[in-house]
C-alpha cells in the first residue's frame, strides 16, 4: 500500500482546489451577506410555512420524476431504433430552458387558454386547472425528468454486457433480469439522482409563485426575495440562505446514507443485447412509455418554437448582439465546469469513504444556494476590487459554473469510480500517473461523461437569468436577459423570438459539445 | 485552464468605458433595468444629455426600483453612484430614511395630478395602476373593485413582495376600502388565476389568454395602439379612484459630481427627456412637452380621483396591508 499513498495525497491536493473554490463561492458568499447585515431575528411563522411548502413540493417533484424516469430509461437501454440518439438529446431540452420560456411553454399546453383545456371543452368535459400544487409539481416534473431519465439511462447501459450474457444463459426472463441486475443498479443510482432533483426544486421561485397560483406557494426562495427588497432587511436573507444549506446537508447525508453502491465489475464494453426484453407486453410498454414523454416533453418546445419562430428573422441587433456574448458565458462556464468537476470527482473516487461523502456532499450544495445571496455576496466582495459592471460577464460565467458544477460532479462520479476500481490497481502497478495517466486512462474512459456534463453546463449557463441582473450594465445583457428586457418593453413578439433563438442555442450547444458520447448502445 | 482564462479576459475586454472618455467627467445614474435597454429611454436620455454636458452618462441598471433601492442600502454612502433614477413614492420613505440623499433643490413647474412637494425626490413620470383587458373579450366591466370581486372575470396580478406594481396594488385597495380591504381580497380570491414574480410575466399571460386582465397601467393600451396600431386593449375605469405610481429620482449626499448632478435633475424635467418617456416607458411624462403628447395618449382612460399615499403613510401601512393580502390569499 505504501505505493499507493503519494498519488492519494496528491489527488486530495487535486480535489482540494476546487473543494475550496466551491466553499468560497458558496459558503463564502453567504458569510459576505450575513457581515453586511445590522443584525439577524428569529424565523417568524410565515418562514416556517414557507419552509414547509418548500421540501413538500421538492419532495414531491423529486418523487415523481424519478418514478417516471424508471420506464423511460429502461426503454431507452433496452431497445434501439432510427432517431434515437435525436430523442434523448430532445429529451435533455426542457433541462435547459429558461424558466419563464418553459413555463410560458407548459401553459400553451395545460393552462387555461392551453391545449388541454381545449381538448376537454370540445369533449364536454370540465376544464382542469394547472395552478396551485399540482402545477409546481407538473412543472418540476417537466424541467427535471429529462436530468433524471438521462442519469439513469446512464447507469442502465453501464452494466456490463457480459452480465447480461450470464443473465441470457442462465435462462434469466425479465423478472430475474430486474431482481439481480436492473434493481442493484437503482439502488445505487435513484438515491443520489432523488437529491439532485430534491435540491434543484428547493430554490425554485419562479415556477413555484406563477403556477402555485397565490402566496400558498411561498418559498424560501420568495422569502429570500422578500428579506431583500420589500423589508430589506439582509440578516434574514442570509438566514434564510443558511436554512437552504442545512436542507441540502441534512437531505445529502440522508442520500448518503440509504445509496447502496452496486458492484458490477469492469466490463469489456460489448454492444448490450437484451434477450429477456424481446416479448410483445414488454415492448408495447416501452412505447407507450417513451411516446408519452415525448409528448408531455416536446410538445411545450414545439409550441414554444411555433408562436416565436416568425419573429425570429426580424429581431433587433441587440438581441443577436447578447445571444454572442451568452455563447462566450457558456462555453467558459463549460470550461470553468470541467475543470473544477473532473479533479473534484478523480478525488472523491480515490479518497477514503469519510472524505469522499464529505466531498461529494460538498459538490451538492451549489444546488441548494440561492442566486441571489449567492450574486449579492459577490457583488459586497467584489465591488471593493472593480467596476461591477467590467465583471458583469467572467462573474456570469463563474457563478453559473458553480451551479452546473453539481451535475458535472454526478454525471463524472460513476464513471470515475469505475475507472478507479477497475483500472486503478493496474495503472498504479504501472506507475501511471500525472498527465500520463490522465491522458491514457482517465479521458478515454470518461470522455462520454465529460462530454456530457460540459454540454450541460454550458446549456444550462445559456439559459441562465442568474447573477447578472445584478451585475450588467446596458452593454453587457445576455440573452435570457435581454429576453427580459424585451418583455419589459411589452415586446411580448419579438421575446418569443428571443426565446426561440435561446432554445436554439442551447440545444445546438449541448448537441455539439455532447454529440459522440451520448449513450446509444454503449457509449 | 489558460482557455478559460483566455475567454474571460475576451470577455473582460469587449465590455465599453474601459479606455474612453477618460478626460470627461463621469454621471453615474442607478436605474432600473428596463430603462436603460434598448427599448426603454436610456439610450435618448443618453444621447441629449451628453450632446452638451461635456461629460460621460452611464446608467447602470438593476432590477426593478426595489432592486435597485436594496443595491444602494447596500452600497451605502461608498456608493459610487451620484443619482439613483426610478423609485416610486413606495419606496422613498425607505430611501430617505437611510441618510444616502440631498435635497434636490429643483422648483420646475409639473404636470401631476397631484402637488407635489418633496424635497428630496423629483418626478420625472407617473402613471395610473389599472386592469387591462381585450375589449373583444370582456362584455360586462366592472366599475370597481366589489364589481371585479362580484364578476366571474379572471385576473392575474403581481406578488407585491417582489413586484412594485404588485404594491402598487395591495396599497390601492388599502387606501379604496381601508378596513374592508382584507374582505376585498378575500372575495377576489377566486377571480384571480395566479400571482406572478414580476410585471412581465403576467402581462404575458394575460396577452397569451389566460387571464381576462390584468394589473398594468392606464398608459398599457396607448403601446398597442401606438406601437402595433391594435386598439383591442383598454383600462377598466374604476369608481373608487386609481392609485398612482410616480417614478422619482434623487440625488446622493456623497456625489463627486454635485454640479452635474443638478445640471441632470435640471435637464430631467425638460422637453429633450421629457419627451422621450411616453412611448419608451409608456408612462404619462412629468412635466408635458410643448408639443404635448404623442396621438393615441388621448384615447386612454383618465380616472376622476387620483389616489396615493404620501410616502411615509405609505412605508407605514404596507406591513399591515401584506399580512391582511397574504391571509386572505392563502386559504
Amino acid at each position: 500500500m505504501a505505493g499507493r499513498t503519494q498519488p492519494i495525497i496528491r489527488t486530495l491536493a487535486v480535489g482540494g482546489a476546487p473543494a475550496a473554490l466551491l466553499l468560497m463561492l458558496t459558503l463564502g458568499t453567504l458569510v459576505a451577506v450575513f457581515l453586511r447585515a445590522d443584525g439577524v431575528g428569529a424565523l417568524g411563522p410565515a418562514e416556517w410555512a414557507a419552509i414547509r411548502f418548500t421540501i413538500w413540493q421538492a419532495f414531491l417533484s423529486a418523487l415523481f420524476s424519478c418514478v417516471l424516469a424508471i420506464p423511460v430509461a429502461r426503454a431507452l437501454s433496452r431497445r434501439s431504433f432510427p432517431g434515437r440518439a435525436l430523442l434523448i438529446a430532445l429529451l435533455g431540452a426542457p433541462f435547459i430552458l429558461p424558466v419563464i420560456v418553459a413555463v410560458m411553454g407548459l401553459l400553451a399546453v395545460f393552462g387555461r387558454a392551453g391545449m388541454l383545456n381545449a381538448g376537454l371543452v370540445w369533449l364536454g368535459l370540465p376544464p382542469v386547472s394547472i395552478y396551485g400544487l399540482q402545477g409546481v409539481v407538473l412543472a418540476h416534473v417537466f424541467f427535471n425528468l429529462p436530468l433524471a431519465v438521462r442519469l439513469l439511462l446512464q447507469s442502465w447501459v453501464e452494466i456490463p454486457a457480459e452480465r447480461f450474457r450470464l443473465a441470457a444463459s442462465l435462462g434469466m426472463g425479465p423478472a430475474e433480469i430486474a431482481r439481480y441486475l436492473e434493481r442493484p443498479m437503482l439502488r445505487a443510482a435513484l438515491p443520489g439522482i432523488f437529491l439532485a432533483i430534491f435540491l434543484i426544486c428547493l430554490t425554485s421561485f419562479a415556477v413555484a409563485l406563477t403556477l402555485g397560483g397565490g402566496p400558498r406557494a411561498t418559498t424560501v426562495e420568495l422569502a429570500i426575495y422578500q428579506a431583500f427588497r420589500f423589508d430589506f432587511d439582509l440578516g434574514r436573507a442570509a438566514l434564510l440562505g443558511l436554512v437552504q444549506v442545512c436542507l441540502c446537508l441534512a437531505a445529502s447525508v440522508l442520500a448518503l446514507a440509504i445509496t447502496n453502491p452496486s458492484a458490477f465489475g469492469a466490463g469489456l464494453d460489448r454492444q448490450v443485447a437484451r434477450w429477456d426484453a424481446a416479448g410483445p407486453w414488454l415492448k408495447a410498454q416501452d412505447v407507450m412509455a417513451l411516446a408519452l414523454t415525448a409528448v408531455f416533453l416536446l410538445l411545450p418546445l414545439a409550441l414554444i418554437t411555433l408562436r416565436g419562430l416568425a419573429a425570429l428573422p426580424g429581431l433587433p441587433e441587440a438581441v443577436w448582439a447578447a445571444a454572442l456574448r451568452s455563447l462566450l458565458v457558456a462555453l467558459g462556464s463549460a470550461a470553468v465546469t470541467i475543470s473544477l468537476a473532473l479533479p473534484l470527482a478523480m478525488a472523491i473516487s480515490r479518497a477514503s469513504a469519510g472524505a469522499a461523502s464529505a466531498l461529494e456532499t460538498l459538490a451538492m450544495i451549489p444546488l441548494a444556494t440561492s442566486s441571489l445571496v449567492l450574486g449579492t455576496g459577490l457583488f459586497l466582495v467584489l465591488r471593493h476590487y472593480a467596476d461591477p459592471a467590467t465583471l458583469a460577464l467572467p462573474v456570469t460565467a463563474a457563478a453559473n459554473a458553480t451551479l452546473a458544477l453539481p451535475f458535472a460532479t454526478r454525471i463524472l462520479l460513476p464513471s470515475a469510480r469505475a475507472v478507479e476500481a477497475d483500472y486503478g490497481r493496474l495503472a498504479d502497478s504501472l506507475d501511471m500517473t500525472g498527465i500520463g495517466r490522465l491522458r491514457l486512462l482517465t479521458f478515454p474512459r470518461l470522455v462520454g461523461p465529460l462530454r456530457f456534463s460540459a454540454g450541460l453546463a454550458a446549456a444550462l449557463s445559456m439559459g441562465d437569468l442568474g447573477v447578472i441582473t445584478l451585475f450588467a450594465d446596458p452593454q453587457t445583457a445576455t440573452l435570457p436577459l435581454q429576453l427580459y428586457r424585451l418583455m419589459a418593453a411589452y415586446r411580448m413578439e419579438d421575446a418569443a423570438g428571443a426565446a426561440v433563438l435561446l432554445l436554439g442555442l442551447s440545444f445546438a450547444l449541448f448537441w455539439i459539445i455532447d454529440k459522440g458520447a451520448r449513450p446509444d448502445a454503449r457509449a | 485552464m489558460r482557455k478559460s482564462l483566455m475567454i474571460a479576459g475576451l470577455l473582460a475586454t469587449t465590455t465599453p468605458f474601459s479606455a474612453v472618455a477618460q478626460d470627461k467627467p463621469v454621471l453615474t445614474i442607478y436605474t432600473y433595468d428596463s430603462f436603460v435597454s434598448e427599448w426603454g429611454p436610456g439610450p435618448a436620455v443618453k444621447a441629449a444629455f451628453e450632446a452638451d454636458c461635456g461629460c460621460d452618462l452611464q446608467f447602470v441598471g438593476s432590477g426593478d426600483g426595489a432592486a435597485l433601492l436594496a443595491r444602494l442600502l447596500i452600497e451605502g454612502a461608498d456608493s459610487p453612484a451620484d443619482i439613483v433614477l426610478g423609485l416610486d413614492t413606495n419606496l422613498t420613505a425607505e430611501a430617505a430614511a437611510s441618510g444616502l440623499f440631498a435635497p434636490h433643490g429643483q422648483a420646475p413647474a409639473l404636470d401631476l395630478p397631484v402637488g407635489w412637494s418633496d424635497p428630496l425626490f423629483l418626478p420625472y413620470d407617473w402613471g395610473y395602476f389599472a386592469f387591462v383587458y381585450d375589449k373583444t373579450k370582456v362584455d360586462t366591466v366592472p366599475s370597481d373593485f366589489e364589481a371585479l370581486a362580484a364578476s366571474d372575470l379572471k385576473i392575474v396580478i403581481q406578488d407585491p413582495r417582489s413586484s412594485t406594481p404588485g404594491l402598487g396594488l395591495l396599497l390601492w385597495v388599502k387606501q379604496a376600502y381601508g378596513e374592508k380591504a382584507g374582505g376585498i381580497w378575500s372575495e377576489l380570491a377566486d377571480n384571480i388565476v395566479t400571482v406572478t414574480p414580476g410585471w412581465s410575466e403576467a402581462y404575458g399571460l394575460f396577452l397569451n389568454g389566460e387571464a381576462d386582465a390584468v394589473l398594468s397601467y392606464t398608459t398599457s393600451p396607448a403601446y398597442h395602439l401606438i406601437a402595433e396600431g391594435d386598439d383591442t386593449k383598454a383600462a377598466m375605469p374604476f369608481d373608487e379612484g386609481h392609485y398612482m405610481q410616480i417614478e422619482v429620482a434623487g440625488k446622493l449626499a456623497a456625489s463627486d459630481q454635485p454640479d452635474l448632478t443638478d445640471r441632470f435633475l435640471a435637464f430631467m424635467t425638460t422637453d429633450a427627456f421629457q419627451s422621450v418617456i411616453p412611448e419608451t416607458n409608456w408612462m404619462y411624462p412629468a412635466k408635458t412637452p410643448e408639443a404635448g403628447l404623442p396621438e393615441g395618449f388621448g384615447t386612454l382612460v383618465v380616472p376622476g380621483k387620483s389616489l396615493l399615499y404620501p410616502a411615509d403613510e405609505a412605508r407605514s401601512i404596507r406591513d399591515e396591508a401584506l399580512a391582511e393580502w397574504q391571509a386572505a390569499l392563502s386559504r
